[in-house]
């Protein structure tokens, strides 16, 4: 690439579109599978399709620093709404597409959305079931008719209807809006993304073109991205990653973003696309190596037999192989013939034959799924970002990939490590401000442009990667003054495949406790195979088989977490499994799944009280909220167990 | 709303309701010696859901099986699209614009839910069995077409996850749900529907529901289902036709049926004191 970020003419999306436009005009730049056949739009047809949703936009009267919110799945036109929006000067602010009607009007209310864009009738309906508290919102628009006939469209359209119009009415509005396009700069915001926030209300995090243009620049540049690479857009648009990804790297390097049919199908499309640069929350990774590795239970023996033995010999070489260390020429040949009969297919089936650049991040991933996927020869890597950050604050360099760091500052990016263990840093990615909130910007952001992360981690000697602990106010003191950091107990217990989520408490108390949250499919299967009939999910989680497992799972993590002299307090001394899953719609989780303490704190109190008192049993009533919106409770009397601990002594007996 | 015109009215949700499509008059189908209709007479117009309700053993099956011409009636006329209906074959059904789907679901269980839906338009087709066996222009032209029409539907039902899944590892509601894919693939003016909802859970039926609304409001599709679900029927259909024992005791607006006293008795049930 010969021109460099600074360049005048390229300090907007819309100016890099029109860039890939005319350098890559003929080559695919979204494609989206509709009506079974995957529908491709090249990059001249992008351009075209976006600027008539721009003009559209012009003739219902969009105004400098309006802001578009964008609800739907992830879908080519959504895409292009954003980048239209942009053009004429407005900010777009994609919202999370699961969220209830109550979060959405938050948020709209907040950032006073003039147009809403919405992909389908489910999320027109939710706007419209909130509008009467909006006055703001001007025009709806939506992508798909279906349903759409009967209602009133006096303040409703279709955007293809819209960028029809748009189109017809070129003459009239293109000066004004070829003007707004032109006088985008770096300083101009970007987009505005809501973070979820695992306490209190979202917060709109405002990215400037710089932020975002920069940041994807040199990380491209980091990971060799070319244009040539492909790759699954299928995490929500709301996400900063998915902007980054879908957005900012595919318009700077010129990328092709595939969007997937449904949710359902998004697997299926994955194996068709075969994206060369991939990024997934650990949980997608788990649920792959979950369903292999049940499948391959009830594979015949011959298959089974040779698939152990070139895993094995896949974990021993491959990712050595794969970090170009030196491995003997016997292991080379084992690992050929492995990648032929087992790898291959493998890696096919899965969707990642072609994969350069693996990323996953958000959560702590398992070692064991970790190595599985880098044992195949997939690029699995780790980064650590966070919206403030457009994404990126350290990511792993090829060759030194480890499941327990997070590599190395992203280029660009300082880091440096408080007083206290925060981690802080300053990049050209970070954020301008929170909208409509110079508090919380003023205490997050300092003066000289350094930023908490919130999470607390150090930098280990002689590599210089980052670890990262658990969240800095997640970690406490314990009643007698021994570290509590609950995050690094509950990802050593996630780790098992049959626990879905863990909550661990014990900060100001005397021993530590913990919520468990079965594995549905896991467990499932594991019944299955052990003829244990259980009708409802309740049931299955009570059964006292599942809990011996647990518990054993629970004792192994015991025995893990006490041989680290400064967190073997954290060992779980009594336990329960929850009867239901922890769950975004109850508030439970947020919506990228990560736990919110305080909420479960509150929420099951009579729970936490049984866990430290002594009872052996507890009834309880839950409230839970189904998918439209409606509450029911759920009662259940739940089992508690002990676990068995290491104590000093014992360790000191065994070492 | 005057439900009286025969030219078609407008209901009250904007939905354009036509003539009469088909008639039954004086209807009397017997088995032997059991009567299985008596002399019920009832119409069915154009664009409008058409509900016959009525408890275990009350005729509706045989009712939809003398719509579709399954059964030929031994007494009574059945008049379509203003002809009178005389014997006739299922594919000679199938081309007059009748597709139904059935209670026990009828679906080729080894074949995935494309190629069922597919067998759908079997009676469009146009080219030979030779063509079609060489697959070369025109016939491969032609399936192409037909592919096409077939994932609109897929598209409309939300099923695409399932498209290439053999039809026997799918659960009941999806089965269903295929089974309504196939019909709506004959591009039916008629469309009826045993049971559609039978054997579902709540999720499910609310899903099945939004679906029937949605067909006949986007393809102006008459419908004539059958169902047990008395909710379900009130919030679908526009008029509902009510049997007991082989006979017509109710017919009107759902609140007409809802209010009329034979209804309750028959179907409700009603306190003895």
């Amino acid at each position: 690439m010969e021109t460099t970020a600074t360049d005048a003419a390229l300090q907007s999306i819309p100016a890099l579109l029109a860039r890939n436009a005319a350098t890559w005009g003929a080559l695919p730049a979204y494609r989206e599978k509709e009506f079974g056949i995957w529908q491709s739009w090249t990059w001249a047809e992008t351009a075209a399709e976006v600027r008539a949703i721009a003009l559209g936009y012009m003739t219902l009267g969009i105004e400098r620093g309006d802001h578009v919110a964008i609800i739907g799945r992830n879908r080519p036109a959504l895409y292009w709404s954003m980048i239209a929006a942009q053009m004429c000067g407005a900010v777009p602010v994609p919202l999370y597409q699961d969220a209830v009607a109550e979060e959405m009007a938050y948020v709209l209310d907040h950032c006073g959305a003039r147009f809403v864009v919405c992909g389908d009738q489910e999320q027109v309906d939710k706007v419209l079931e909130v509008q009467d508290r909006l006055p703001g919102i001007d025009h709806i628009l939506y992508l798909d008719k279906r349903g759409m006939r009967k209602y009133d469209h006096s303040r409703m359209n279709a955007l293809a209807d819209i960028a029809a119009e748009g189109r017809a009415a070129h003459h009239r509005v293109e000066a004004e809006l070829d003007g707004r396009t032109g006088e985008l700069t770096f300083d101009h915001p970007c987009v505005m993304l809501y973070t979820s926030g695992t306490t209190g209300k979202p917060k709109g995090v405002v990215l400037s073109n710089r932020n975002i243009i920069v940041t994807s620049q040199n990380t491209a540049g980091f990971d060799r991205l070319r244009h040539t690479d492909e790759v699954l857009a299928y995490l929500p648009m709301a996400w900063v990653g998915d902007f980054i990804f879908s957005i900012g790297q595919a318009m700077w390097t010129g990328f092709t973003v595939n969007c997937p049919e449904n949710a359902a199908t998004m697997m299926t499309d994955l194996r068709e696309i075969g994206p060369s640069y991939f990024f997934a929350p650990p949980r997608v990774f788990e649920g792959q190596l979950t369903n292999v590795m049940i499948r391959m239970e009830d594979a015949g023996r011959l298959k089974k037999r040779m698939f152990d033995h070139y895993m094995a010999v896949a974990r021993r070489v491959g990712p050595a192989i794969l970090d170009g260390k030196p491995v003997s020429a016997l292991d080379r040949l084992r690992y050929a013939i492995g990648d032929i009969f087992v790898y291959g297919p493998l890696k096919n089936t899965l969707g990642y034959s072609r994969i350069r650049v693996g990323y996953t991040a958000g959560e702590a991933i398992g070692p064991e799924i970790f190595d599985f996927y880098r044992a195949l020869g997939i690029n699995l890597k780790q980064l650590y970002g966070q919206t403030e950050a457009s994404v990126f604050i350290t990511q792993q360099p090829d060759g030194q990939v480890r499941s327990d760091t997070v590599g190395v500052p992203s280029p660009g990016v300082e880091v440096k490590i408080g007083d206290s263990g925060e981690v802080y840093y300053r990049s050209p990615g970070t954020f301008v401000e929170y909208y409509k909130n110079p508090e919380s910007t003023a205490s997050t952001k300092d003066a000289e442009g350094w930023v908490a992360t919130g999470d607390a981690g150090f930098f280990e000697e002689g590599t210089g990667h980052l670890r990262i602990i658990d969240r800095a106010k997640d970690v406490g003191k314990m009643a007698d003054g021994r570290l509590f950091a609950p995050k690094y107990v509950e990802n050593k217990l996630k780790f098992y495949p049959n626990i879905l989520e863990a909550v661990v408490f014990g900060a100001g108390r005397d021993m530590c406790t913990a919520f468990i949250n079965i594995d549905l499919t896991a467990v499932g299967n594991w019944a299955e195979r052990n003829n244990i009939a259980y009708s409802s999910y309740q049931e299955l989680a009570a059964h006292p088989k599942v809990y011996e497992m647990i518990q054993g799972h629970v004792e192994d993590v015991n025995r893990s977490v006490a041989a680290d002299p400064m967190l073997s307090g954290c060992q779980i001394h009594r336990f329960l499994i929850l009867h239901k899953e922890l769950d975004a719609d109850d508030g439970e989780l947020t919506r990228t799944r990560k736990v919110r303490r305080n909420i479960i704190a509150e929420k099951f109190a009579d729970l936490i009280d049984a866990l430290y008192t002594g009872k052996e049993q507890i009834y309880t009533e839950t409230e839970v909220t189904y998918e439209d919106g409606r509450k029911g409770s759920i009662k259940a009397t739940l089992t508690i167990r002990d676990a068995a601990v290491v104590t000093g002594e014992q360790r000191m007996a065994a070492e | 709303m005057n439900q009286m015109n025969p030219d078609g009215y407008t209901t009250a949700d904007g939905r354009k309701i036509g003539p009469v499509l088909m008639e039954m008059k004086n209807i009397t189908l017997r088995f032997g010696g059991v009567k299985a209709i008596t002399d019920i007479s009832f119409d069915i117009r154009e664009g409008e859901i058409r509900a016959i309700i009525g408890p275990n053993g009350a005729g509706k099956s045989s009712m939809l099986n003398v719509i579709s011409g399954f059964y030929v009636p031994q007494e009574g006329e059945v008049w379509f699209k203003g002809h009178r209906r005389g014997p006739m074959r299922p594919y000679q059904v199938a081309r007059l614009g009748i597709a139904r789907t059935f209670q026990n679901i009828a679906l080729f269980d080894g074949m995935s839910v494309l190629d069922n839906i597919m067998t759908g338009r079997l009676t469009l087709m146009k080219s030979g069995l030779f063509s079609q066996a060489m697959w070369w222009g025109r016939a491969e032209r032609e399936e192409t077409g037909h592919r096409e029409k077939v994932e609109k539907i897929i598209d409309f039902l939300e099923i695409q996850s399932i498209r290439k899944t053999p039809v026997g590892r799918l659960p009941y509601g999806l089965k269903k749900r295929v089974e309504l894919a196939r019909a709506l693939a004959a591009e039916p003016r008629l469309l009826l529907l045993d049971e559609p909802m039978a054997g579902m859970n709540v999720e499910e039926k609310e899903d099945m529901c939004r679906f029937i609304l949605d067909v006949n409001d986007e393809f102006g599709t008459t419908i004539a289902l059958i169902e047990h679900d008395m909710g379900v029927v009130m919030d679908l259909s526009d008029r509902v036709v009510v049997m007991d024992y082989g006979k017509k005791i109710g017919d009107g607006t759902p609140e007409e049926v809802r209010n009329n006293p034979d209804v309750i008795n028959a179907y409700l049930g009603v306190s003895h004191d």
